[in-house]
């Protein structure tokens, strides 16, 4: 009943990687923020890795801050994506390039 | 190889799976019905990892609350024009951060890896139960689950104040 701390890692590494690549080529906004969520997930992953690797609770912990920050910032991003839709009539993030209101 | 050991490469794939189909969908539905089953696999191998709390956490706050959120938000301002991307042609300039991004985050895990190598971890059934993850909580990290009141407090009035329509008021 083994499993290797390199095999979590690689886990938690494929993630990051797919939530950057969305984060960064997809233009509509709400796969960006998804791109975003999945970075954080696979912070999380990476941060219980960690606390069963050293047998510590502090990454769990982090863990559990990790989310809350998740929330918040999604619940900030989605209300700006709302903002933006009423501004420009799309979520398309190449439309949203003036700052004039 | 244990029924614990299976489980954990299944959820592993089932999560690595989900996510890369959720990321190259173009219909944003189906992308966040897709990461709800990613993070239903991340709640099971947050549970076997030995982190029971968190995997309830994640069901709950992940693909209970904000794919839910996502879903509202998507469905209620009824995007007719979604951009649409398109992924035949690559762009180095685009793709480029990401990879560096990936790079540097495989190059510190092989650091960490081959730097202390041989640990083949023996997942407990439970190694932090909810009583001691609440003690630790709020003995140790007491001042954090205040700041982090104050940013869920200061992300509500935000959205509140974004969401306002101001031309009815």
């Amino acid at each position: 009943m083994t499993i290797p701390f390199s095999h979590m890692l690689f886990i938690a590494i494929l993630l990051f990687g797919m939530g950057a690549a969305c984060a960064m080529t997809r233009k509509n906004l709400f796969m960006i923020l998804i791109g975003v969520e999945i970075m954080l997930n696979a912070a999380g992953i990476g941060f219980v890795a960690a606390s069963m690797r050293w047998m510590d609770m502090n990454g769990q912990v982090m863990t559990l801050f990790v989310m809350t920050v998740a929330a918040a910032e999604v619940a900030v991003a989605l209300a700006l994506i709302v903002c933006i839709r009423r501004r420009t009539g799309s979520t398309n993030a190449d439309r949203f390039n003036l700052l004039k209101g | 190889m244990t029924i614990l050991n299976l489980i954990f490469y299944v959820s592993a794939a089932v999560v690595l799976c989900a996510t890369a189909l959720a990321i190259t969908r173009q219909n944003v539905v189906h992308a966040v019905c897709y990461l709800v089953i990613s993070f239903m696999g991340t709640a099971v191998i947050f549970y076997i990892l030995g982190a029971p709390l968190l995997a309830a956490l994640e069901v709950i706050i992940y693909a209970g609350g904000i794919m839910v959120l996502f879903l509202f938000v998507i469905m209620m301002i009824k995007d007719q024009q979604s951009p649409m991307d398109d992924f035949s042609s690559i762009r180095i300039k685009k793709w480029l951060p990401a990879v560096i991004l990936a790079g540097v985050s495989a190059i510190m895990a092989g650091v960490l890896v081959f730097a202390d190598p041989g640990n083949r971890l023996r997942p407990p059934a439970v190694m932090g139960t909810p009583q001691e993850f609440g003690r630790m909580l709020f003995q140790d990290y007491w001042f954090p689950v205040e700041i982090a009141s104050l940013l869920l407090l200061a992300a509500l009035i935000g959205a509140l104040y974004l969401g306002h329509r101001k031309d009815i008021s």
